[in-house]
């Protein structure tokens, strides 16, 4: 599969963050969720990929060139969303258009303002008088609106009520149809993953958990539950986070079929959610093995 | 073509779909050279991934049930006859091996199984 998007032992260094080896791939047409809790570094990679900021080694290519040699190139092909919207609050959405738009060589004004009425936005109205749903309306009419290949959303689903939700998963399904985009999206939403994200890209602190077909990571793991007399055998090594209440425990493994073998009848396995699969990776007794 | 797909059950996605679209080629709802719709196209109507659709029908190719031709999309195979009817020899086979299992944990004999049998078929005649 060629890529849209390869990411080789990318770093970058804050005070007090690093992003440390972080490679990935995403092959055209395809959807990949980026997941991980807040401050993971999500945000940080996507900036990155945008040039927005100075990487500290490692290197990104997008359309299998490198994003700052080709910048101005690529970037016209990328539709982007930000958690913090790159709009003027006292111009109308009209006249944030008008200044965003002219960047673009191929804007599509009939596709715009068919988002603009499917998404119900006033465009005559001033930005800073929209809801926050609305705001990420209008930069997702915005990034699909100029025939862009490599769709890069942050957080775009936070702030949207399940309905207007539900209709941004179809419109990425749409979006993918000509094997020829992609779309990478981070959220901390992972319920919208669970279905139409091809790919999910696990990261925590600042490095990749793992970044795998969704499928098969959510065939792969499970969750346990059992007796807490369960965590004194050697076979207990293989729990990741590890949740003990009163009666039980609840664990994560990577490998179900193993932890069949080693537990049979004596524990519950049942399928993970992306969800678990988070929580369990960062709540504060577990990520290590026990 | 009819594809229904449950979050609550135990089977992953990509097998649910082959078993639906397996069992429609068996019971003829879809017939011989019958175009499916493309992966793509199955994915976004369901709100999947593409890598599951994908895989359902990589392994219902696999399987001799459909055929995937580049640029054309994919085919109901065209079944032999004999092939179809053996494999839904199977699913009765499978039907029946459930019942004879549950009879012989209730202790039923088979004397008293056939006789159930006799009579099921008398009137589904």
């Amino acid at each position: 599969m060629e890529n849209i998007l390869e990411i080789n032992s990318l770093r970058k260094e804050y005070d007090n963050f690093t992003l440390n080896d972080v490679s990935f791939k995403l092959p055209y047409g395809y959807i990949m969720g980026l997941i991980g809790p807040n401050g993971a570094g999500k945000t940080t990679i996507i900036k990155l990929i945008m040039n927005l900021i100075r990487k500290k080694s490692g290197d990104i290519k997008v359309f299998g060139t490198d994003n700052i040699e080709n910048e101005i190139d690529i970037k016209s092909r990328i539709g982007f969303v930000y958690d913090i919207p790159p709009f003027y609050d006292h111009l109308t959405l009209n006249q944030n258009k008008a200044i965003t738009a002219q960047f673009y060589r191929e804007w599509d004004q009939d596709l715009f303002l068919r988002y603009v009425n499917d998404f119900d936005l006033d465009i005559k109205a001033k930005f800073k008088t929209l809801s926050r749903g609305m705001k990420m309306k209008f930069q997702l009419a915005m990034a699909l609106s100029h025939n862009a290949e490599l769709i890069l959303l942050d957080e775009p689903t936070s702030g949207l009520d399940p309905v207007f939700r539900r209709e941004l998963l179809d419109l990425f399904s749409g979006i993918i149809q000509d094997e020829k985009k992609s779309i990478l999206f981070s959220t901390h939403i992972t319920s919208d993953l669970e279905r139409i994200a091809d790919f999910v890209t696990f990261i925590k602190e600042g490095q990749i958990v793992f970044t795998d077909e969704k499928d098969s990571v959510l065939e792969s793991w499970g969750v346990v539950k059992g007796g807490k007399e369960l965590l004194e055998k050697e076979e207990a090594s293989m729990f990741k986070g590890i949740k003990k209440h009163e009666y039980g425990f609840e664990a994560l493994v990577s490998d179900v079929s193993q932890a069949r073998k080693s537990f049979s009848t004596s524990v519950t396995i049942e399928k993970p959610t992306l969800e678990d699969i988070m929580f369990f990776m960062t709540s504060k007794n577990g990520g290590e093995d026990a | 073509m009819r594809i229904i797909i449950s979050n609550s059950s135990e089977d992953p996605i990509y097998e649910q779909i082959i078993k639906q679209i397996k069992n429609q080629i068996i019971n003829g709802e879809l017939t011989e050279q019958e175009s499916l719709p493309s992966i793509r196209k199955l994915a976004g109507e369901l709100g999947i991934s593409v890598i599951t659709t994908k895989r359902a029908y990589e392994e219902l190719e696999r399987e001799g049930f459909i055929d995937t031709v580049g640029g054309k999309g994919s085919f109901v195979a065209s079944q032999n006859k004999e092939f179809l009817r053996e494999k839904k020899m199977k699913v009765v086979e499978e039907k029946l091996t459930e019942a004879v299992s549950e009879a012989r944990m209730l202790d039923i004999g088979v004397k008293d199984l056939k006789e159930m049998l006799n009579i099921l078929y008398g009137e589904e005649e």
